[in-house]
């Protein structure tokens, strides 16, 4: 007989998972593919605004395969099923991979796509940007005594810690323990009273857990020329700081105000989605800001970070005031930038507030402008480059 | 999982099916079975079913996507997988039931026999398949762990190479000349063609030829050539071109052969199957599963069936025709056996499909033409009277290695400077940009200057100019 066959072995340390490195390797090209698009990404609009333990499905380019491949002009033939062909007759869409000869030999779907959590992607971007070490520098940390935690069982200890359980248990151990020493103490003893060796204490510490909170302060310009385009951007801008700043503190807390020519504190749904009208007062939005700040985050205890988005439309006479106010948010906080958003072919009207505010002599404070949602990342860097810089001299 | 048969049962049928197919003229190699679950299965997928392969992320990205396709119940997994090597070596899946695995013998025997007898299959020496693959995957292993070289490095030569690696000659039966043949060649080329009327005719100018042209004849194999003539890749870089090559060599012959192969196969299985003494529920469970096989594919083709067609319709066309067919069939009347045992021996899927999609054929099959128009597919031409030649054609362009555009290597001198000069064949389909944009890239790292391909864009000639990590596309006057 000259066929063999050869039985499934039974024991799995036979079967080895050849392809393990392998596929290693291939994820870890994936991961490095995420993070060189990820400012294409970024700018995808189903990612802000997430649930952080939602799927996302990523685009990818860079590890398919490329060969020499025909391209769109090439016919092919199928099989019909019944009689139903007739020339004109859509049978799919073009982009689908047919079911073709071997793999490979045909461009399939222009991106490969794979699934990460929202929270794997973000662990992606912040780890490769090079970020401000923010925990060198002294935070402002607070102390805060937490609550006793327990720790284990002593013997002394004050009366409202007495673990009776336990001291009842620890009785009747010594209680077995003395019959089966003595058989004749069993009879004569009816009474068996606790004994000072049986009373058992919870012991607890106290802890001392280090804090550090932010917050950060979304300032928009709600105005009649903020339209959704530019909101969009805004929110973007915000989304990233927040998330990246929930991965260097412990609490992190969002106040968000709207401004037209007065200010007010407003939930993130009215932020996003009132639409106001009306002229700009910038000024009034620091004020705002300035006032809360002041009646729940106070600098000693908050590392404040403050960014204000606008299409630096601003009321000619307020300049002044606005610029003063800036100064005073400068110092106060970490980090304070001003974006200026201005979405291409959204009409070039209104002037820009950027070299106005130039006259600001903050270390801390950067301008930035945003054309495009691609340009939303790079931006993004360079805001924070101003925080890596100051901790640098620091 | 138990299984509801030993392997006692699995070789009692063999015996049966291996004398059967015997009798039927089919001539196998020596055969071995290795029985594996589904995650085995799918590795060997993921490494074209070799025991051993060196390794490569792409493999990984392969095992990850059909074990995804496994996983969600979209793609199924193939009842077997056999590998062209003396003693052929196939995996059945041990979840399988029995009427399923004993379809499975018959199947492999049919891809084995044609393995073995079909002339494309010649050139990859099935003796040495296994070894070979095993020494190439130690030599790819020891290249990554010498230190002076590493992973990075073997990675980035094997992602350039795996793009090239189908850029080379089809027919493997026609030999390649050897420089020195070449050379004589174009020496014989260069003389003027006899002329009875010398004596009145002014001689001709003659031309010697150029021997400092490299190439002398344009070439097809771009990664063996730039094995040869880059002085800058050192040993290992030249040793693992040669190994992609050497793969891709191996390779080719089942992609000619792809509809025939599996035709093929369906054909015994089918035979032997319908011989055999099986119990009621297992013939049930088989008609099932051959079905399954064999269903056409939507809007694409199964090679399973447009093969198994061609061969039944052959063999019926030479056992007995219907009138006017007696006149294709010649006058020298083979038996429809012989008459197919012939042709698995002499074809490939190009001219097997040229030979025998008859009309009749084309019609019962309902093919039909398709073409992208704009992001949707739209049928073209279905199977009438006019248009049936035009859809075989388009048929016959897409298969086998019909679906890679020939690029060759016309001037590795090209304006003096070194510079690659490669031709594309054109033939109406146009190549994917963005695609050629990427492997030329990886053309231009291996070959480490500028590289030049000259096609057709848009009925237009057109050359691709790779240089300082840009493709430039300029118009060709």
């Amino acid at each position: 007989m000259e066929t063999i066959f050869r039985s499934y072995p039974s024991s799995s340390a036979q079967r080895s998972d050849r392809s393990a490195g392998d596929r290693l390797r291939h994820r870890q090209k994936v991961r490095e593919a995420i993070r060189e698009n990820i400012a294409d990404i970024i700018a995808e609009e189903s990612i802000i605004g997430k649930d952080r333990d939602r799927i996302i499905k990523v685009p990818i380019r860079g590890i398919k395969e490329y060969r020499f491949v025909y391209g769109e002009n090439v016919p092919g033939v199928g099989e019909g099923a019944g009689e139903e062909t007739r020339p004109g007759q859509v049978i799919g869409k073009g982009q689908e991979a047919s079911q073709s000869q071997h793999a490979g030999d045909r461009p399939g779907v222009d991106y490969y796509e794979t699934d990460i959590t929202l929270d794997e992607l973000i662990d992606i971007m912040f780890e490769d940007l090079e970020l401000p070490y923010l925990e060198r520098k002294h935070l402002r940390e607070i102390e805060i005594e937490q609550q006793y935690r327990r720790k284990g069982f002593r013997k002394k200890g004050v009366r409202v810690r007495l673990d009776k359980r336990r001291t009842a248990r620890s009785r009747i151990k010594r209680k077995l323990a003395a019959s089966r020493h003595n058989e004749t103490f069993q009879m004569q003893a009816e009474r068996f009273p606790f004994h000072n060796d049986d009373l058992t204490y919870r012991h607890s510490v106290s802890e001392i857990r280090r804090e550090s909170n932010a917050v950060v302060m979304c300032i928009m310009d709600t105005s009649g020329s903020m339209d959704t385009m530019k909101k969009y951007l805004a929110r973007s801008f915000f989304f990233l700081l927040y998330r990246f700043l929930c991965t260097k503190y412990q609490n992190v807390e969002i106040v968000f105000i709207a401004h037209h020519t007065e200010a007010r504190e407003v939930t993130e749904e009215e932020f996003f989605h009132k639409g106001e009208s009306g002229g700009t007062f910038i000024s009034s939005g620091y004020h705002k800001a300035l006032e809360i700040i002041q009646q729940r985050y106070h600098p000693s205890l908050w590392n404040i970070y403050v960014f204000h988005c606008s299409d630096g439309d601003n009321f000619e006479s307020d300049n002044s005031v606005a610029l003063q106010a800036a100064q005073q948010v400068a110092q106060l906080s970490n980090l304070f930038g001003y974006g200026e958003i201005k979405p291409l072919g959204s009409g070039y009207y209104g002037n820009s507030m950027i070299p106005f505010f130039a006259q600001l002599q903050a270390e801390n404070f950067q301008t930035v402008q945003i054309q495009r949602k691609e340009e939303i990342w790079p931006a993004f860097k360079i805001f924070l480059s101003k925080d890596r810089a100051r901790e640098d001299a620091a | 999982m138990s299984t509801s048969y030993t392997i006692k049962d699995l070789e009692d049928w063999n015996k049966q099916i291996l004398r059967l197919a015997r009798e039927f003229g089919l001539n196998p190699y020596p055969q071995e079975f290795e029985l594996c679950d589904h995650e085995q299965m799918l590795a060997y997928m993921a490494y074209s079913g070799m025991p051993s392969h060196y390794p490569h992320w792409s493999y990984g990205k392969s095992y990850e996507k059909l074990k995804t396709l496994y996983d969600y119940g979209v793609g199924g997994l193939p009842y077997e997988m056999v590998i062209n090597s003396n003693p052929c070596i196939a995996y059945l899946m041990r979840d399988n039931a029995l009427a399923l695995q004993v379809l499975t013998l018959a199947h492999v025997y049919g891809h084995s026999d044609f393995f073995r007898n079909n002339f494309t299959f010649r050139s990859t020496r099935a003796e040495f398949t296994l070894e070979t693959f095993k020494a190439h995957a130690d030599r790819v292993r020891r290249y990554i762990e010498d230190p002076s070289i590493g992973l990075e490095k073997v990675e980035h030569l094997l992602d350039a190479a795996h793009a090239l690696s189908l850029q080379c000659r089809r027919n493997l039966a026609i030999r390649k000349q050897t420089p020195e043949e070449e050379q004589e060649q174009l020496l014989v080329e260069s003389k003027p063609l006899h002329d009875p009327f010398r004596s009145i005719h002014r001689p001709p100018e003659y031309a010697p030829p150029d021997f400092n042209r490299v190439p002398l004849y344009p070439d097809e194999d771009l990664i063996l050539f730039i094995r040869d003539h880059n002085p800058h890749l050192s040993d290992w870089e030249k040793d693992l071109l040669t190994i992609v090559h050497e793969e891709a060599e191996y390779f080719i012959p089942q992609i000619e052969t792809k509809i025939m192969n599996e035709g093929w196969a369906s054909f015994w299985h089918k035979l032997i199957l319908e011989r055999l003494d099986l119990p009621q529920g297992v013939k049930l469970e088989f008609l099932v599963r051959h079905t399954q096989v064999l269903s056409p594919t939507p809007g694409g083709i199964n090679p399973y069936h447009l093969g198994f067609k061609l061969w039944e319709d052959i063999e019926r066309r030479w056992n007995d025709p219907i009138p006017n067919e007696e006149k294709q069939c010649g006058s020298r009347r083979k038996n429809g056996r012989e008459k197919i045992l012939e042709v698995r021996e002499i074809e490939r899927d190009t001219s097997f499909l040229r030979r025998y999609l008859t009309e009749e054929l084309v019609r019962e099959l309902n093919l039909f033409e398709y073409q992208s128009r704009g992001n949707e597919r739209v049928i073209s031409r279905v199977a009438d009277e006019e248009n049936w030649q035009q859809i075989k054609q388009t048929l016959i362009r897409n298969v086998g290695m019909g679906s890679v555009p020939v690029i060759k290597i016309e001037n590795a001198d090209y304006n003096n400077n070194r510079v690659l000069f490669l031709k594309h064949d054109h033939d109406d389909r146009d190549l994917h940009l963005e695609y050629a944009e990427k492997t030329l890239l990886y053309l231009h790292q291996l070959w480490g200057r500028e590289v030049v391909l000259e096609t057709t864009i848009n009925e237009k000639k057109s050359l691709l100019c790779f240089a300082d990590e840009k493709m430039v596309i300029k118009p060709l006057h």
